[in-house]
């Protein structure tokens, strides 16, 4: 390949630049996973209350959250908390903090697509046996919901891992800001690029490679 | 704390005013989105025909190897790589202007899912349709162009129309490499007027009326596509 020169890539260079970045893109990941799902599912059993004060504020949460570019909501974080709190806190945290609340809108759709599913007899059979909404919701719809949506789920997943690189907004070390850092320092930016696109790939790729061998599975039980 | 709006009318150095610059930044997310949407519908369409071809394993191959490489590198990382690396690996590309590399760069990504669409919605129409087109005489081309296709894009059309949505939404990713589109601009003017809550609140805005125009435009679309008694269910499924 014309020009491009990947032998500073080595162990020592991962350990040194990427690791920690890579540690970090991870974590946000699975905080925004757990806490989107969890902050999901209450909007989402807000949408579906029936009761007007509940509906409005999380249909207009979710539909605000979802009609704005992700890079705009980290720069707003990134702006806001410092303004509300009074004292600046790194760009890693604003960073958890933006993704759980970002993705929450989005998981909300799908939990809500997820017990939208769900036979209203399996409601009323919950009811019948005299279940408060709590137990019937914790028991028996949430349960099913969530294994229905578990393929979307995981897939959102994975695009929620891509989104990370974008905290490059703010400059929290990621993934992405390891491998330009070590880009820089060795000066080498374009080599550092496409191995991080390998990187990304290689991960993204394997995690949808099981994603559809579990759909398929759970097609088959089912 | 109050709001200060007259920040706006403040010149910005070069002799035009931040309102100015606001409206040229809008010019230039749309005029991104609307290219890389062609881009995204042209080759989505294509690549996800492609991948319905009976008896071609060696295309549908290609297209799904085309759906994963670009549905599996993050957006930014995919604008990165046209803008700096491939110009250094091709030198001719030194001379194709930014914009357009980003454009590519957010078609094609844009293009994966798209083209995931289209296979679904070619999938979802009733074997029938594909042999009746068969039966009365059409080439695989004209059984496409005639039947299948514009089935299968009524169809798609409410996912697609979220699609293009999002593809607008992600062209806000271009601030990285300095495309003077929205988000540069709100980047830059809160660095330079430090009146970040009134800029960020005048982008978002703009952002949400850009999407819900498309939204308006696609469901306008939509209903002068349909075809009366046939009916068609949304879906449901992840993205950005």
């Amino acid at each position: 390949m014309g020009g491009l020169d990947l032998s500073f890539f080595d162990l020592e260079m991962l350990r040194k630049f990427v690791l920690q970045g890579f540690f970090f893109s991870v974590q946000l990941t699975v905080v925004a996973t757990l806490g989107g799902i969890v902050l999901g599912t209450v909007l989402a059993l807000m949408r579906l209350s029936g009761r007007v004060w509940l509906m409005v504020p999380a249909q207009v949460y979710v539909n605000g959250m979802r009609s704005i570019p992700l890079v705009m909501v980290i720069l707003w974080f990134f702006l806001l908390i410092p303004f509300l709190i009074g004292r600046s806190i790194g760009a890693e945290i604003s960073a958890v903090i933006t993704f759980v609340a970002f993705e929450a809108a989005y998981f909300s759709e799908i939990m809500r697509a997820g017990i939208q599913s769900i036979p209203r007899g399996q409601v009323m059979a919950g009811q019948a046996m005299g279940m408060t909404y709590a137990q019937n919701m914790r028991l028996i719809i949430l349960p099913q919901a969530f294994r229905n949506m578990l393929p979307v789920l995981l897939t959102q997943t994975i695009i929620l891992f891509q989104d990370t690189s974008l905290v490059y907004a703010i400059g929290a070390y990621d993934l992405l800001k390891g491998f330009v850092t070590a880009g820089k320092i060795y000066g080498r930016p374009e080599e550092a690029y496409l191995l991080a696109a390998g990187v990304y790939f290689v991960i993204c790729w394997a995690l949808s490679t099981l994603v559809r061998q579990l759909q398929a599975r759970i097609a088959i039980v089912r | 704390m109050t709001l200060d709006w007259q920040v706006f009318l403040e010149d910005d150095g070069s002799g035009r005013t931040y309102l100015e610059w606001l409206i040229d930044a809008w010019g230039w997310t749309l005029a991104v989105a609307g290219a890389a949407w062609v881009v995204a519908l042209v080759c989505g369409a294509l690549i996800g025909t492609l991948r319905t071809l009976p008896n071609s394993p060696v295309l549908s191959r290609l297209a799904n190897a085309w759906v994963e490489l670009f549905r599996n590198i993050p957006l930014l990382v995919q604008i990165f790589l046209w803008y700096f690396v491939l110009p250094k690996i091709f030198p001719f590309l030194q001379q194709v202007p930014g914009y357009l590399l980003v454009v590519l760069a957010l078609g094609f990504f844009t293009s994966a899912r798209i083209a995931e669409q289209v296979r679904a919605g070619i999938q979802s129409l009733p074997r029938g349709q594909r042999y009746a087109a068969l039966a009365v005489g059409f080439t695989t081309w004209q059984s496409y162009r005639y039947v299948l296709l514009p089935m299968a894009f009524r169809i798609i059309w409410p996912p697609l129309t979220s699609e293009s949505m999002n593809l607008l939404k992600n062209s806000s990713v271009a601030f990285a490499v300095s495309i003077a589109e929205l988000t540069m601009y709100a980047m830059q003017v809160q660095e330079e007027t430090s009146r970040g809550i009134e800029v960020y609140l005048v982008v978002t805005a703009l952002y949400a009326v850009s999407a819900f125009t498309v939204n308006r435009v696609m469901a306008w679309v939509e209903r002068r596509l349909q075809i009366p008694g046939f009916i068609v269910a949304g879906q449901t499924g992840a993205g950005h």
